[in-house]
């Protein structure tokens, strides 16, 4: 898997809707003029970029997948369990189906930078309402069902905001939903790695009480597990993820719910600190070739990635679930 | 704790013990709405190392509330729990997990780990973040498998274990935990007679060879008369009663606590009601006497201790291998006696009618 990713990279830039030869690629990559300087421009402020989104996306997305299957234990459990990509949406639903209304500002005139902000602000919203929700529970599945709850209310809003906006503003709203590895540049790529790095440490950080969960609550408390505390930790994680993802590139769905399952069944294990890594590298790997699906080959189309995921995860899981008869046997 | 005893010479010695778990006035029972629900009161209880103590009683008196109370799951409502020389409140979860090991009655879901990496789970209070064994731990975690002869499961997945198997293997996770006290809640349940017995068998001998204080909740009233050095008996009316249990067969506390009907504690047998009029006196020894016995009480024969009372005697001949039964109809003293050779055709006979004629 580690041999892939360069391979799937080098694949993913060299595929556009202009051809550039793979040895053009390379000598860009290794920082000489291209020969043309349009392919120079394109690789680096384009092409590049967006490949590293998607490493980015496809690693935290995965990790932070297993990090609620774990701790929920529950095979179907994905990064947006908690509400958080509700929340995303509802932020920016908010900002981008009212704006123009209230301030008669166009909509499409939003940058990149306001859509993160108010995605990360309702996504933290939602957590800081479902955390704060959950201090006051003590298992985790009512923490599961609560995140549920508040999916299906930010839902409803959303589509009350839908109900009462025009045509511009909700085709707009639409095509946050649909998820771009392609809007971030290096500027807010600056910003966007160190937050997902960060989220994978302090996700490795939690190797410990990872497995111990393996046993379930009651078991992992007797080994000397906090759990209230490790709840924190590895929710924290999840929303530094996910949020951050879901800020940037919009819902991306099912590489969180799936790249785990795959991942345990290529490797038979359970044990989270070969579990992490290698999730991380194989969302990676997924999100590539997502990507590089979403390029129809020759075409000037491309296709929203969100779709892609989609198409791609919902058949894995039917033949995951199919092939394994028992998925709960393999978490 | 002192105890008190006169030697064979007659003097009095007094001999300190150490326990490895102790109650000082102990409620437990759970709030709720900031009022206080009370289960079981007052309680001074001990473990001492190398003791296997079983806690009996019926469903809902508060089994688990007070296990969960003596592993520091739950708080107390009052009174305070000693783990060795520490108050249990006053110690992290780490510090428990130091010195007491849980096997809960809960089913694993963790179904696609391995034997051997659920032992090291065993190890988890004792390492840092990055979870690496050093070779101490591993010797422990070879010690557990040899005590509990696991050595043939090791590579195999939880979920392809059997009930017997697995609960083999919780409780080596359990060892590897390396703690003064092991608490267990109905390990035996869900287990067929044979596992019932071998892991029974397992927690008595690691109590002794590890010197273990080795807790069991368990609804399993004949084996624990047979290994448990102590029990504790939980009612849903009045004090926790502990003792050994020969002590709570002879003063009682035992038939109090399960009020059992048509069993007969001080024999530890069931009491067969007289159902047939034929009085039977049975003549022999041996197992081929124990078995008639059994035959004629269960079929509801009053048994009688001579041949003057009864209508019918059964002397037992042959060998041990190949025993005999000849029948006597005592009121005749009819010498031509009838002879069988298994217990089925005795009762056949017995119940196809008397007087005979032959």
């Amino acid at each position: 898997m580690g041999a892939m990713l360069p391979v799937l990279f080098l694949m993913d830039i060299s595929l556009g809707s202009v051809w550039i030869p793979l040895s053009e690629t390379l000598r860009v990559l290794s920082g000489e003029e291209a020969e043309k300087t349009t392919w120079g421009i394109i690789l680096l402020q384009f092409r590049l970029p967006r490949a590293c989104t998607a490493l980015l996306v496809g690693s935290g997305l995965g990790v932070s997948g297993i990090l609620m299957q774990t701790l929920f234990r529950n095979p179907m459990a994905g990064p947006f369990v908690l509400g958080i990509s509700s929340g995303a949406s509802l932020g920016v639903a908010l900002i981008v189906l009212t704006m123009g209304t209230l301030s008669g500002i166009a909509a499409y005139t939003l940058s990149t930078w306001t859509i993160v902000l108010a995605g990360s602000t309702g996504a933290a919203l939602v957590l800081v309402m479902v955390v704060s929700v959950s201090a006051k529970i003590r298992d985790s599945m009512s923490l599961l069902i609560i995140g549920l709850m508040f999916a299906s209310v930010t839902g409803a809003i959303v589509s009350v905001l839908q109900f009462f906006s025009t045509a511009e503003q909700i085709q707009q709203y639409l095509v946050w939903t649909f998820g771009s590895l392609g809007a971030l540049d290096w500027e807010e790529l600056a910003l966007f790695s160190p937050v997902v790095f960060l989220g994978l440490l302090v996700s490795y950080a939690h190797i410990k009480p990872l497995n111990a969960l393996l046993l379930g609550e009651r078991y992992a408390e007797s080994i000397g597990i906090r759990m209230s505390r490790v709840r924190l930790g590895i929710i924290g994680a999840t929303s530094l993820l996910a949020g951050s993802i879901t800020a940037f590139c919009g819902p991306i769905a099912f590489v969180g719910l799936a790249v785990p399952h795959l991942i345990r069944l290529l490797f038979n294990t359970s044990d989270h600190r070969l579990l992490l890594p290698a999730i991380a590298l194989g969302g990676a790997n997924i999100m590539l070739f997502c990507d590089m699906l979403a390029q129809l080959p020759g075409s000037e189309q491309r296709l929203p990635i969100n779709a892609v995921t989609a198409l791609f995860g919902a058949p894995v899981v039917i033949w995951l679930v199919v092939r394994k008869r028992n998925i709960g046997n393999t978490l | 704790m002192t105890i008190s005893h006169r030697t064979m010479d007659g003097k009095i010695r007094t001999t300190s013990k150490k326990y490895a778990l102790q109650t000082n006035n102990l409620s437990v029972g759970y709030k709720h709405k900031k009022k206080a629900h009370v289960i079981l009161s007052s309680m001074d209880v001990t473990m001492a190392y190398g003791e296997l103590v079983c806690f009996m009683g019926q469903n809902g008196v508060g089994k688990s509330t007070l296990l969960r109370t003596l592993s520091g799951i739950q708080p107390p409502l009052a009174g305070k729990v000693w783990l060795g020389d520490k108050d249990i409140a006053s110690l992290s979860k780490k510090d428990i997990a130091q010195q007491l090991s849980l096997v809960l009655t809960e089913q694993v879901p963790a179904a696609n780990l391995s034997v051997y990496e659920l032992l090291t789970l065993g190890r988890y209070p004792y390492l840092g973040w990055d979870i690496r064994l050093s070779s101490q731990d591993r010797e422990l975690i070879d010690r557990a498998i040899a005590l509990t002869h696991i050595e043939t499961l090791l590579a195999q997945k939880l979920h392809t274990l059997s009930d017997g198997q697995r609960q083999k293997a919780m409780i080596a996770r359990a060892l590897v935990q390396d703690c003064s006290v092991m608490v267990l809640d109905e390990p035996t349940a869900h287990l067929d007679l044979n596992n019932r017995i071998e892991i029974v068998l397992l927690l008595k001998q690691l109590s002794k060879e590890v010197n273990k204080a080795i807790l069991m909740a368990t609804h399993e009233l004949d084996l624990a008369l047979q290994v448990a050095d102590r029990l504790w008996l939980a009612h849903s009316d009045g004090p926790l009663l502990t003792g050994i249990p020969e002590d709570l067969v002879l003063n009682g506390g035992l038939d109090d606590t399960f009020r059992l009907k048509g069993y007969d504690l001080k024999t530890g047998r069931i009491t067969y009601r007289t159902t047939q009029h034929l009085s039977v006196h049975i003549q022999g020894r041996g197992y081929a006497y124990l078995w008639t016995k059994n035959a004629l009480e269960r079929n509801g024969y009053p048994l009688v201790s001579s041949s003057d009372g009864a209508e019918v005697s059964v002397l037992l001949t042959g060998t041990e291998e190949s025993p005999l039964w000849q029948v006597v109809d005592e009121k005749t003293g009819n010498k031509p006696m009838l002879e069988v050779d298994t217990v089925e055709k005795l009762l056949t006979l017995l119940s196809t009618g008397f007087p005979w004629t032959v």
